[in-house]
């Protein structure tokens, strides 16, 4: 039944090539849930406007996120682009695809945590002489994080798992770009993937770790 | 410019994909959730003793989905199971949902007041019979909006099946692409399946949370 011998020594012999994959994950995965939050920060107050075409544009960009794969919304990117002339590479269509939907599903946290702000604050900020940037800056934004701070950590978790996606259309820098590159180099596909999961679960429970301590440190009062 | 190539053929060929894409997730759902019953109760009912449970069905949350999928279908010729691809398809995505289930089950269980739970063990009710008349039908209540958003999660995730083979409908819309080279059409068309999809299992869901909140 069993015949197969597993050959762990190539495997580990690409260690050193797929951390350096995992930090590439990683950068990935932290710079679209920067640009994720600035923009779901973005989306969230101009779901409240008046405006209906910011409104409009808010409302759509959230429910085209959350209703659809993020592999499609990445092959949008990479193959759908083309088509106005625009060629991204594939790690430029990862970061924007994966920030697309980072920004979609944060807006929809950001949208909670925003009415747990009480109203009365905002108004009492600006009769202090504030402006409403600054009380959203000051006011709003740091309670807004306190709260959301939970979703955030685990966005952050599904955007690393997010960056995997990249290898379908065709990046091979990233962990499982590298893992793949080995694999079809030898085809010891289960000893390399099981190496690669073995590192994605790592990152996951370092990240789930670090916020945890961030929290401890930031939100103490 | 408004020409295409596109022909009623591809759109079957789609629609087919589609059916793959909904079979898939109903067959993964079913599995995700027996299972995700199975391990939240005993998550909720036994905190301490199924740690270890909690641990693996951790490894299940914090691997890529794309990567669970190449090891086990990896892992199905090692063994030398005869398994088609739709089968290791839809097994992994049932253990991967039924470990995001269990979270769920284990969060509407733990939100019964225990309360509840003693009043009706106290009327005579056994742990059986509070478990089916009494914590079970509090619990659907408030676990059902996770359990859709898991739904609608996985029929999401089932686009990576492509990865080892299986026809669904996004690879039938690469097909598509690669045979008539306008990619930017096809893929909206795919993602307006998508969102229909989505769109009508939301829609049903809100309309049952909406029946059941009538019987409070």
């Amino acid at each position: 039944m069993f015949d197969y011998t597993f050959h762990w020594r190539p495997a580990f012999r690409a260690l050193p090539d797929m951390l350096a994959g995992a930090w590439v994950t990683l950068e990935l995965a932290a710079l679209s849930m920067i640009f994720g939050v600035l923009i779901a920060l973005a989306l969230t107050l101009a779901r409240q406007q008046r405006n209906p075409l910011l409104r409009g544009v808010a409302v759509s960009w959230v429910s085209v996120a959350r209703n659809t794969p993020a592999l499609f919304q990445i092959y949008i990117i990479y193959f759908g682009l083309g088509s106005f002339g625009l060629h991204v590479n594939s790690w430029l269509a990862l970061l924007i695809g994966i920030t697309f939907n980072n920004a979609g599903y944060l807006a929809e946290n950001f949208r909670g945590g925003l009415a747990a702000v009480p109203d009365t604050q905002i108004r009492a900020a600006r009769s202090l002489g504030m402006s409403a940037f600054q009380a959203y800056r000051l006011i709003v934004v740091p309670q807004l994080l306190r709260i959301v701070f939970y979703p955030i950590t685990n966005q952050m978790v599904w955007a690393v798992l997010m960056t995997s996606l990249g290898v379908i259309v065709g990046m091979n820098t990233d962990l499982t770009g590298v893992t793949q590159t080995y694999n079809v180099k030898t085809f010891r596909t289960f000893e390399y993937f099981a190496l690669a999961a073995v590192l994605y679960y790592l990152i996951a429970k370092a990240i789930v770790i670090v916020a945890r301590l961030l929290a401890w440190r930031l939100f103490r009062y | 410019m408004f020409e295409t190539s596109f022909t009623w053929n591809d759109l079957k060929y789609m629609l087919e994909g589609a059916w793959i894409t909904i079979l898939l997730t109903i067959g993964a759902m079913f599995i995700g959730s027996l299972g995700g019953l199975v391990f939240g109760l005993l998550r909720a009912i036994f905190p301490r003793a199924s740690l270890p449970l909690a641990w693996v069905l951790d490894i299940f949350r914090s691997v890529p989905l794309l990567i669970q999928f190449v090891l086990f279908n990896a892992f199905k010729s090692i063994v030398g199971l005869d398994m088609s691809v739709f089968m290791v398809a839809c097994l992994v995505l049932g253990v991967y949902s039924a470990a995001y289930c269990a979270e769920i089950v284990r969060g509407g269980v733990l939100a019964v007041p225990l309360e509840v739970r003693r009043a009706s063990r106290s009327l005579g009710l056994t742990f059986m019979q509070d478990l089916r008349y009494i914590t079970l039908p509090l619990a659907t209540r408030v676990a059902f909006p996770g359990w859709l958003n898991l739904t609608l999660g996985v029929m999401k995730d089932t686009a990576l099946v492509m990865w080892i083979g299986l026809i669904e409908l996004l690879r039938a819309s690469q097909t598509i692409v690669t045979r008539i080279q306008e990619p930017l059409l096809v893929l909206c068309i795919a993602g307006l399946i998508y969102y229909i999809m989505s769109w009508v299992v939301s829609q049903v869901g809100a309309r049952i949370e909406k029946r059941w909140q009538q019987d409070d």
